[in-house]
């Protein structure tokens, strides 16, 4: 082992079970977990201290079947993700490629759908500025989907040139895809969350 | 066990040398790194300290004009050379930010570190290098943002480092910059607390279990989790600021906000409150990553000039773990005078107070440490041996604020500055510089002089007092913070006012006194007493690499064989047995020291 | 690394019952929107189907159930403090004398 090497990039140390992209991803979950729960914190709060029959039922100002529709564009994505790390356990790249390529996919599904709910919005001057409901509903739907374009970036990097790992390292390259699945899915989970929360309450 | 050595280290040995942008700029070695933290941040130190020295003139002097320097900064900061009260506010604000986010917090944390930590836990770099680079250079920008918000129309941030809505709201310009800089910063910390985490739990020597890890490692580790999960409620509350200035939200406005006379245009329904709560649930936390990384070097240091353990190493390590806790359900002792009802100031209140216990229990640890001991008053210890008073003095300051009846009188005057100084400056501070004297001599293969040291100590701890000292006195009178004219137009303040003379001209001193240590800084590195791998004959895993360590830090892989404060154990003649050393009884020692898989439950 | 092949194959079985299961709940989701419901209730099941959804995702297709107790610790930390950032500004709301 070269002195230089960086230890359990790959292998998992035996004592913690873990390699340390898989433990580094779990840590930047966590953190992820405050600032998305942060943000429903605040969601809580301003709806509990806004006066009697201002704050506004979601369904009545939102478009439901279009986030019903976004919801199980996310889910599918969250399959096709984890298949596509599936495949890269079964060494089978035709699959891996095939699967990564419909996550991505997804993901401009669910943002061209977002970018139609937003500009509708906008066209019945419905701003962030118009009220605090949709302040946090701009303000959180926003980073989620700053989240959605970050982790399509990383996963189309994985299917693109960085499927060059495959053939060098495709252990390293298969915790790769578990990592970046595992951001993925995260980004679903707080939209499962969102989903109610904002649409249908 | 195998390592795929595919991912490709960009130092390996057989390509050709790096070119200098590569070798210093871009480098992915911790230590390159930790030393690039530690440059840009005593120089925020350095600038964040000047802001002060030009408000101390203002508070010293109140509408007088300053001599030089006023006619240099133009009309819209001081016309006539006179300061006025928009700049001091602008230079209040930015003096505390730039001093807790790009001065101490990327010191203790990004440059000792960085440098430290995989030193002392045998490792040959952090778990994720490129992910370090990218902290500091993150780091970096948003400084550059934050230096050049002074620039923007109307100036700098100017609502405190606290940046209280509605008052940031409706700032000018340099407030919008204030908080994209700080989601830059709280970026990095972010990426950073991953790879320390990650560093100090995956890639430990084999034999370095966490209870033979040296304190100094046990307080990055804390102060890691602190930041990863303290700090993203701030970048919330950020970006809805940020989303109130920029896009007219009203998260926190609340409705029928008038300013200057006229109803503001705004949804309004938001709560300045929440604000303060999300801003201090981080804030608090922050003054815990401001303290622990300083008491872990003083552990260091501490036991390796009294040449004995430390006392009570398990009650240190669960009060550091206590104190990181329970950091997160204290927060609200900065908002008893919001309104809060009994119930809640009494629960903030005692929660307040039992976090004061582990933080006793670790001063008195210190403390007992010197009991017995062969103390060598090298330039570290001394500014060890101040920090143990120093931090008294400000850890027992905070007891009154943290007595929601007592806060009532104290709240936002002068006291509050002086506690919090006493801990960061004499401090923390203190700390780090104790720090940077003990492990230079690693970092460059020489050591620091040591007269200079001592010009360097003695002033700046008489200097210290005589700024935050009279602070009490002043806060007790009743003179708030963030007076431009430090009290001058009030009644109850006359009888204290002499005392800002007493401040101003400590602070210039202070500023002097830190001459020296300049001077040493930059002479040592051509001219210090040259050192090799042990000067101070310490057991720590550090000092088993060369001075200064090449890439990959250790040429032999360390093995750890017993606890990090073996000084003088009874019946050797060396005072000191390091952790890396195979001693005579430790035949079993390397087999039993690789790490071992968990049986499965 | 063959002894997880057989492993995978089981996974994907369960990542489809997953799937399935995901989409039904989504419609069961917004079906009890429709309810006639007061505030505090609609909240309640809505969280909860969430909470269900959102278990499936973290223990199967995030290997939740299966991961090391140091990620639990981690994990359990980050609910704990996610719940002081929720409960203390609500506490302080209902507790509150002054504005």
């Amino acid at each position: 082992m070269s002195v230089t090497a960086i230890p359990y990039t790959v292998e998992p140390r035996p004592d913690t079970g873990l390699n340390n992209v898989k433990l580094g991803i779990w840590l930047f979950l966590a953190s992820e977990v405050m600032l998305f729960g942060a943000l429903f914190a605040s969601y809580i709060l301003l709806r509990v201290g806004a006066d009697a029959g201002t704050w506004p039922r979601g369904d009545s100002i939102l478009n439901v079947p279009l986030a019903t529709l976004n919801t199980a564009v996310l889910i599918t994505s969250s399959v096709t993700m984890v298949m596509a790390w599936a495949s890269c356990m079964r060494r089978d790249f035709g699959k891996f490629r095939l699967y990564q390529g419909l996550t991505v996919l997804a993901g401009f599904v669910f943002l061209g759908i977002k970018y139609v709910e937003y500009t509708s919005k906008f066209h019945h001057d419905l701003f962030p500025s118009t009220s605090t409901f949709l302040a946090i509903y701009f303000t959180l739907t926003g980073l989620h989907a700053l989240h959605v374009i970050g982790g399509m970036a990383y996963n189309a990097y994985l299917w693109g040139p960085g499927a060059r790992m495959w053939k060098s390292d495709l252990e390293q390259f298969t915790n790769r895809v578990e990592a970046s699945g595992l951001f993925w899915h995260f980004v679903d989970l707080v939209w499962i969350f969102l989903f109610p929360i904002l649409y249908l309450l | 066990m195998t390592d795929h050595a595919a991912h490709h280290p960009a130092e390996e040995h057989h390509h050709p040398e790096p070119g200098f942008l590569r070798k210093y700029w871009f480098s992915v070695d911790h230590k390159v790194i930790g030393i690039q933290y530690g440059i840009t941040s005593l120089l925020f130190l350095f600038f964040g300290f000047s802001l002060m020295m030009l408000m101390r003139w203002q508070l010293a002097y109140p509408g007088e004009p300053l001599p030089l320097i006023g006619n240099l900064l133009g009309a819209s900061r001081m016309p006539g050379g006179v300061m006025l009260p928009e700049f001091y506010n602008q230079l209040g604000a930015m003096h505390g930010t730039i001093m807790v986010f790009l001065g101490v917090v990327p010191l203790a944390v990004g440059a000792f570190g960085n440098y430290v930590v995989p030193l002392q836990i045998g490792a040959p770099d952090m778990a994720f290098p490129r992910l370090n680079m990218a902290s500091y250079h993150v780091y970096f920008w948003g400084a550059v943002i934050f230096v050049a918000s002074f620039f923007a129309p109307g100036g700098a941030a100017q609502s405190g480092w606290t940046s209280y809505s509605p008052l940031a709201d409706i700032a000018p310009t340099g407030q919008t910059m204030w908080l994209i800089g700080m989601i830059f910063l709280i970026t990095s910390s972010l990426l950073g607390s991953i790879n320390f985490i990650t560093t100090i739990i995956q890639l430990r020597a084999p034999g370095l279990t966490f209870m033979r890890l040296p304190f100094f490692v046990w307080a990055q580790f804390v102060t890691a989790f602190l930041l990863l999960l303290a700090f993203p409620p701030l970048e919330a509350a950020s970006v809805m600021q940020l989303m109130d200035r920029v896009a007219g939200t009203s998260f926190f406005l609340p409705s029928g906000l008038v300013v200057s006379g006229q109803v503001l245009e705004v949804s309004g329904g938001g709560s300045p409150l929440l604000w303060q709560h999300l801003f201090w649930f981080l804030a608090h936390p922050e003054v815990y990553v401001l303290i622990l990384p300083a008491l872990g070097i003083i552990a260091e240091v501490v036991a390796n000039n009294t040449r004995k353990p430390l006392w009570g190493y398990k009650a240190l390590v669960w009060s550091v773990l206590g104190i990181g806790f329970l950091s997160f359900v204290v927060w609200a002792h900065h908002m008893f005078m919001t309104g809060m009802g009994t119930v809640m100031n009494a629960f903030f209140q005692t929660t307040t107070m039992i976090i004061s216990i582990p933080s006793v229990v670790i001063l008195s640890a210190l403390i007992l440490s010197l009991w017995g001991a062969s103390i060598r008053f090298t330039t570290p210890m001394l500014f060890a041996l101040a920090f143990l008073p120093m931090f008294g003095i400000g850890g027992l300051t905070g007891l009154p604020l943290g007595l929601s009846s007592a806060d009532i009188h104290l709240h936002d005057t002068y006291y509050v500055i002086g506690h919090f100084h006493y801990v960061v400056a004499p401090g923390t501070l203190f700390a780090l510089f104790a720090g940077i004297y003990y492990w230079y001599p690693k970092a460059t293969g020489r050591h620091l002089s040591d007269t200079l040291g001592k010009l360097h100590f003695w002033p700046s701890l008489l200097f210290m007092n005589g700024i935050f000292f009279p602070m009490f006195f002043q806060g007790l009178a009743g003179v708030s913070r963030r007076l431009w004219d430090g009290g001058e137009s009030y009644r109850h303040a006359q009888d204290v006012l002499w005392m800002n003379d007493v401040m101003s001209w400590s602070a210039w001193g202070l500023g002097l006194s830190q001459i020296p240590f300049i001077v040493n800084f930059f002479l040592s590195m051509k001219r210090g007493r040259q050192v090799t791998e042990n000067p101070w004959q310490a057991t720590t895993l550090e000092w088993a690499a060369p001075s200064p360590p090449p890439h990959g830090n250790f040429p032999v892989p360390p093995v750890v064989y017993r606890s990090p404060y073996e000084y003088s154990v009874p019946g050797m003649e060396r005072d000191f047995l390091p952790q890396f050393e195979a001693g005579p009884s430790d035949p079993e020692a390397e087999r039993a020291a690789i790490p071992q898989p968990v049986p499965a439950e | 690394m063959s002894a997880h092949d057989v492993d995978v194959d089981k996974h994907v079985r369960t990542y489809i019952i997953v799937f399935v299961s995901l989409l039904a709940l989504t419609l069961v989701t917004v079906a009890i929107s429709y309810l006639e419901m007061t505030t505090g209730p609609a909240v309640a099941l809505a969280l909860l189907v969430a909470t269900v959804k959102a278990s499936l995702v973290a223990c199967f297709f995030m290997h939740l159930i299966s991961e090391r107790k140091l990620i639990y610790l981690v994990l359990g930390f980050t609910v704990l403090f996610f719940l002081f950032v929720l409960l203390g500004p609500l506490a302080t709301e209902a507790n509150q004398v002054g504005v």
